[in-house]
């Protein structure tokens, strides 16, 4: 069955997120919720949720415009309209009656074939399934999306014994290649998967900071970067998350959880977070919990609360040991914390496996796409060591589970075959189910060697005839190294291979050239020796673009800078949904040099949209590069010119090598290098004086600094053809000379090493 | 007999012609720094020195210290002459006005530094050790602290030291065991054993200020968990201006070292049982507070190493001069006399040349980075003083390291020339190779000066501090091409500075994978930078000097010899950087290859 239309119920922050993300999958979607008392607009929930969100940052849509596929209406006035969806997402309030309410609405509203869900993420399938007609529950189930839906990366799914498994296939598949969903399939057991472990978790480190005295910046210093968990640790979570909402998670839990389950012996109230909270202390949606914002002399200065006395004092910045194996051994209060929280929480993990996901590997899979922990639990047991997590364990007097017995002998995961296996309490291996096609450059890494690799890249043979060129250095930064793998690479690919791809598995694809490396050369004046960078990193891409095979580009996360002209280099992108692409250069002072501004302008000349002569493109690049515009998405890099219309944009991140090699695969049939273009007529130095004026109007009215007009004044003489008139013709090699010229007269000037040092300190760019 | 005279000519093109120390003048505190002022100053330091100071010297030198029932007694005449010192505002000069300075500009300091140590620079060691500890309390004490040491150290009746070295540790710092126990008052009991203490004990003041590096009970392992506490000799009785000396401390000389040079000062070792001592600063950040005393300290000591080649410069050109032995290669010079003068063999003239053009190079470099310390301190521009910031930290590293091997250098040079008499004690000559060698040790050796450059200074802020030194030199090199004068000497800097970059790049890239790398380049790397600083100041020095030639008149042949001395240095000395070079490119392996035993 096919997903033409859905509708979700409940406008509420979980309801619209999940409407927005749909529609990013490109589906039409009925956004209904009830007619408040005594409304004027019946509609005003819905419609209050997306003006709500066309503000809302992070994004929950992927452009502005994709929020038009949301409908927004209510429950009471668009029954009919319900009869044209496929799908129906129920997320209103977690309240089984008036749940069952909607359900029988539902029921009559609905096609008899339609798919019906529920977001709960407190109330068991059998109470929610409890009194449905056998034909409603063989088409009812839980999905449990995470929040924001659009970035958290997990759905857990409850199918009961009733639904169809047609139903389950369609709903998985969709959420899988459409939503972009790794769908973990969880147990009717309270709290699900991620929420079971979260809670004991999270609790486990209150209870144990208050025990061992540990400062809230300490326990959160061990319980984040060491183990793989976002920085916020546990008190910055719980502010995230409200402090209000502890007690009543755990109530859910206490109400229905087995009678010999840990939590019971684990929860017990703590009178410094009920006083907070009477002090309206719950986080950051209260002003303030764990830490606050304050403001001291004009300056944001981050405070952090006294565990024993509740007083707010700046926060420190503890040191704590690098991993999580290393804190497991370290003596001082930091180690013990360590032992103590993470030693009770692995082991209670490895006691449910079973009880709440049928392996381990659910576990895992749950807790890095619903708490964006870097490792599972069980990838967490195999670093740490059985033996010390069982020893942390038992010093508290937590059982031992099986699991965790047999993890002593046998690494908790076992990746010597083609597929990886996980450990069972057993102690016999299975192999870890995953969805069809899926392809990770991690398993290739782990079973074979790379065809050839240096410091800062490596190029790896991912099957068919297909090579995947892969950035490795510290944020993927792009260096000489990169640049001579590269060059290396494309006549390795050439020779052996039918196509190249360009991936990695990295939180961004990489945020461009190493400013480290090239500011440090320009501190010591070597001139020549970033000119020659810049040269370079022309001459390599240019070798990428004409290569006598097809070069497929395939970003994750941020692609900025020279990472982005990469791309725009490559025969085709094949770009995950969550990509963030732009060129950034003006905002450390410099003009795009690798060939950015010569590919965008031919790319806008050529596009049919735009008006013909030769300003309106001009402007049009002008304006990107000039703003340092970075896509919010894939779907954003289109509009943005980034991505042409026929790249492809994948949703699930674990298919995008997948997809590009299919791509590569694609192209390669035939396969015939680009022709270069055509050169183009440009504007010259008339045309730079009147992109000039418009950014002079910026600059009066305040929107642009004193050091914007010289970079942008640099840019324009690139994008204009410096010194051309409308006789000439402008071709790749004049416009890559003045892309040179213009980034050796910049990098002399001290705005931009002002820029490029503000940017290597802050990580922001600098106004001046 | 050995003289000095102090090179005031040479110190006021510097500071005036080139350098530009007049514009200090323009910066808020230093409206009194006018040039007529510097040269006045400048003259009446040359007086205590030459007058006060180089008179003892070489009786200093011979008599030593004398350590007697805990007492310590300077040589004969010291006492005298510290009257006199202080009452002449010296140990004031740059200090503070509020706490009783005179607030004059540290260049001015540093110019008056390199005479008082040329001309005794083991009297040198009294007052500069003061100095060091009236910058630390100033920096980082409580305002407590500071209203009532401070005077006495500006007026020098009271004197401060520096105790950091322990019998177990020198450079290692991180292994200090002295203690600090919190007394009920909020003072502390220190105890512990302190070597190696410069001016530790002696009769020239009425008390005596140690800073003193110690362990909290709950410090922290190593360098982190050190404290710097201000521990008096006597404790300090009465308030409101007038302080005096009370109640012994709990702290004495043990004994004193008998030493190799520097004979006048008194190098003690400090025993502290229970001695009541104050924080300064925050508790565990003693190295930063300390950091402040040593970064000026070490400035200093590479004064010492150019006041040293200076004074052994002079000596050797008047013996030079007037000793007449055999005839000039190209026939007699003196005809009238039984034998020409040493001074017309090229030789004897390489080595005098080599001391001279050191000497104005480096008196240059050190005058440039002292007015950058005043912009540091002055400037209203927080931009502009951490520039100035910036290029001290740099160029600190390279004055200590390279001015006192070549002030080492330089003296034995000076006994060379002297031949046989050289090695005699009456000459003094041997006393300036004793005095100099000191300085190549103390305040981090050499080795660990070419370290901090390479480890810590290069690299900070992505080569930010690197930026404050060769963005002149390169637009210096660009501007002056095709200038006449400088053209030349130009072409000739090319390639060193050219070696420099890249050495500077390799380092850096070959240091990130292979930390050893940088220390196997380090030292040489320290001289390839300081011979291509030298040549940038000589570049400044040929600049001003041809600039000023056409009217100069009387002044001509100062010029002239600037000149003639600056085409020494670049077609004898700056070519040394090739060596340093090659050896940095050629990195560790050729030091790591041989087993330990087979040493």
């Amino acid at each position: 069955m096919d997903v033409k239309k859905v509708a979700v119920i409940g406008s509420g922050v979980m309801g619209s997120g999940i409407a927005a993300h749909f529609a990013n999958a490109g589906v039409p979607v009925l956004l209904l919720d009830i007619v408040p008392d005594g409304a004027e607009n019946r509609n005003a929930l819905a419609e209050g949720a997306l003006a709500r969100m066309a503000k809302a940052d992070p994004a929950p849509f992927f452009t502005p415009k994709t929020a038009r596929l949301v409908t927004p209406g209510n429950i009471e006035d668009d029954l009919a309209a319900l009869g044209e969806v496929d799908w129906a997402v129920e997320a209103i309030v977690e309240d089984p009656e008036a749940k069952h309410a909607l359900y029988a609405k539902l029921a009559g509203a609905c096609r008899a074939d339609a798919i019906v869900s529920s977001n709960t993420s407190t109330l068991p399938l059998k109470l929610l399934s409890h009194g449905m007609d056998e034909a409603f529950a063989s088409r009812f189930l839980i999905t449990h999306f995470f929040n924001p839906p659009r970035y958290m990366r997990l759905l857990e799914i409850v199918a009961g014994p009733a639904l169809r498994p047609e139903i389950l296939e369609t709903v998985s598949g969709f959420a899988d290649r459409r939503l972009g969903k790794s769908v973990v399939l969880a147990k009717d057991t309270p709290g699900f998967i991620a929420n079971r472990i979260g809670t004991f978790w999270l609790e486990a480190a209150v209870h144990a900071a208050f025990e061992l005295g540990m400062g809230v910046e300490q326990a959160d210093a061990v319980l984040s970067r060491p183990f793989g968990i976002p920085k916020t640790g546990v008190f910055g979570l719980l502010d995230l998350v409200g402090l209000d909402l502890m007690p009543k998670i755990a109530g859910g839990l206490l109400a229905t959880l087995p009678e010999e389950d840990a939590y019971r012996t684990l929860h017990r109230e703590q009178p410094f977070i009920g006083t907070m909270i009477a002090e309206g202390k719950i986080g950051r949606k209260g002003g303030g919990g764990f830490y606050r914002l304050a403001k001291s002399n004009g300056a944001r200065v981050k405070e952090a609360i006294d565990l024993t006395t509740v007083a707010y004092a700046p926060a420190t910045r503890p040191r704590v040991a690098e991993t999580a194996r290393a804190l497991f051994a370290a003596e001082g209060p930091e180690g013990a914390y360590a032992r103590k929280v993470m030693g009770a929480t692995l082991a209670y993990a490895a006691g449910l496996v079973g009880e709440i996901g049928d392996d381990a590997a659910a576990i895992d899979t749950a807790m890095r796409h619903g708490y964006n922990w870097k490792h599972g639990p069980f990838e967490l047991i195999g670093e740490i060591g059985a033996d010390a997590v069982i020893e942390a364990a038992r010093a508290d007097g937590w059982p031992v589970p099986p699991l965790l017995e047999a993890a002593r002998e046998k690494p908790p995961y076992d990746h010597s075959g083609e597929a990886p296996a996980v450990l069972m309490p057993d102690g016999a291996y299975r192999p870890v189910a995953r969805p069809e096609g899926i392809l990770l450059l991690a398993d290739i890494k782990r079973r074979s060697k790379p065809v050839a690799r240096n410091a800062s890249a490596a190029l790896w043979d991912v099957g068919d005839g297909v090579a995947c060129f892969e950035f490795t250095g510290k944020m993927n930064a792009l260096d000489r190294p990169v640049m001579e793998l590269l060059t290396q690479s494309l006549d390795h690919v050439g020779r052996r291979f039918k196509a190249m791809v360009v991936y990695n598995e990295g939180t961004n694809f990489s945020v461009g050239a190493n400013l480290g490396i090239a500011l440090f050369a320009l501190n010591i004046a070597a001139w020549d020796e970033v000119d020659k960078l810049v040269k370079d990193g022309q001459e390599a891409y240019k070798a990428l673009k004409y290569a006598p095979f097809p070069v497929v580009g395939a970003p994750s996360g941020m692609a900025l800078g020279g990472a982005c002209e990469l791309l725009l280099h490559a025969d085709a992108v094949q770009a995950h949904a969550e990509s963030y692409i732009g060129l950034v250069e003006v905002g450390v002072g410099l003009v795009p040099g690798w060939g950015g501004c010569k590919e965008m302008l031919f790319r806008a000349k050529a596009d049919k949209r735009l008006l013909k002569g030769p300003m309106p493109a001009v402007s049009r690049v002008f304006e990107t590069i000039g703003t340092a515009a970075v896509s919010k998405s894939a779907a954003h890099a289109m509009e943005l010119g980034f991505l042409r219309p026929d790249d492809g944009i994948t949703m699930n991140r674990d298919r995008l090598l997948a997809d590009a090699k299919a791509r590569a695969l694609a192209l390669a049939e035939g396969y015939r290098p680009p022709k270069a273009p055509e050169p183009i007529q440009l504007p010259g130095p008339s045309g730079r004086a009147a992109l000039s004026l418009a950014v002079d109007q910026l600059a009066a009215a305040g929107k642009a600094t004193p050091y914007d007009r010289v970079v942008t004044g640099h840019l324009a003489a690139v994008l204009t053809g410096g010194e051309t008139d409308l006789m000439d013709a402008v071709g790749e090699e004049e416009l890559l000379a003045l892309e040179r010229a213009e980034f050796a007269a910049l990098v002399r000037q001290p705005g931009t090493l002002d820029r490029v040092e503000h940017m290597l300190e802050t990580g922001k760019p600098l106004r001046n | 007999m050995p003289s000095y005279n102090a090179p005031l000519e040479d110190m006021r093109f510097v500071l005036h012609e080139v350098v530009g120390a007049g514009a200090l003048a323009e910066l808020p505190g230093y409206e009194d720094a006018t040039q007529e002022v510097i040269d006045a100053v400048l003259e009446e330091a040359a007086k205590v020195a030459e007058n006060e100071l180089q008179p003892l010297n070489q009786s200093g030198d011979q008599e030593g210290c004398l350590l007697e029932n805990g007492v310590v007694r300077t040589p004969a005449g010291f006492k005298e002459a510290y009257e006199t010192f202080i009452q002449g505002g010296w140990t004031g000069l740059s200090a503070d006005p509020d706490y009783g300075g005179q607030g004059l500009p540290e260049v001015l300091n540093l110019a008056m530094e390199e005479m008082m140590c040329a001309a005794n620079m083991a009297f040198s060691m009294y007052p500069g050790l003061s100095r060091g500890a009236y910058e630390a309390i100033a920096a980082s004490a409580s305002q407590e602290i500071k209203a009532l040491y401070l005077p006495k150290l500006a007026e020098g009746t009271w004197s401060g030291t520096m105790c950091l070295t322990e019998p177990q540790c020198g450079t290692d710092l991180g292994l200090i065991r002295t203690g600090a126990e919190p007394n009920a008052d909020g003072s502390y009991a220190i105890t512990g054993t302190k070597i190696f203490i410069s001016a530790g004990e002696h009769d020239l003041s009425e008390n005596i200020l140690h800073l003193v590096l110690a362990r909290l009970p709950d410090a922290p392992e190593g360098i982190r968990g050190i404290s710097m506490f201000l521990v008096p000799k006597f404790l300090p009785e009465g308030s409101n201006g007038d302080v005096r000396p009370g109640p012994r401390n709990g702290v004495a000389c043990g004994s004193l070292e008998s030493k190799m040079g520097i004979r006048a000062s008194a190098t003690c070792v400090m025993n502290f049982d229970k001695a009541t001592g104050w924080l300064v600063g925050t508790p565990h950040k003693g190295m930063r507070a300390m950091f402040v005393m040593m970064n000026g300290a070490r400035l200093a000591v590479g004064i010492q190493g150019l006041a040293q080649a200076e004074v052994s410069y002079q000596n050797a050109r008047a013996y030079a001069r007037e000793r007449l032995q055999g005839r000039a290669l190209s026939g007699a010079k003196a005809p009238d006399q039984p034998a020409d003068p040493i001074i017309v063999h090229p030789d004897v003239r390489r080595n005098l040349l080599r001391m001279k053009a050191f000497n104005e190079g480096a008196r240059a470099l050190a005058y440039w980075v002292g007015t950058e310390i005043d912009r540091h301190k002055r400037h209203p521009d927080p931009r502009a003083r951490q520039e100035a910031d910036d290029l001290v930290a740099l160029m600190t590293p390279i004055i200590k390291a390279y001015f006192t091997d070549m002030g080492f250098e330089a003296a034995n040079l000076g006994v060379q020339i002297l031949g046989g008499h050289g090695y005699i004690k009456e000459w003094g000559m041997e006393q300036f190779v004793r005095d100099a060698r000191i300085a190549q040790l103390y305040e981090g050796a050499n080795g660990i000066q070419a370290l901090d450059l390479v480890g810590r200074k290069m690299g900070r802020g992505n080569g930010r501090l690197l930026r404050r030194f060769f963005h002149p030199v390169d637009a210096l090199l660009r501007e002056k091409a095709e200038d006449k004068a400088l053209g030349p000497f130009v072409e000739a800097m090319r390639r060193p500075f050219g070696m420099l970059q890249k050495a500077t790049a390799t380092i850096a890239q070959r240091g990130l994978s292979d930390p050893e790398e940088g220390g196997a380049a380090a030292s040489d790397y320290l001289r390839l930078f300081a011979l291509v600083a030298l040549g940038y100041m000589w570049l400044r020095m040929i600049e001003a000097a041809a600039g000023s030639l056409p009217e100069a008149g009387e002044r001509a042949a100062f010029y002239d010899a600037k000149i003639k001395t600056a085409r020494f240095f670049f077609e004898r000395m700056l070519p040394e950087a090739a060596g340093s070079y090659l050896a940095v490119m050629a990195g560790k392996d050729s030091l790591m290859a041989l087993d330990e035993t087979a040493f």
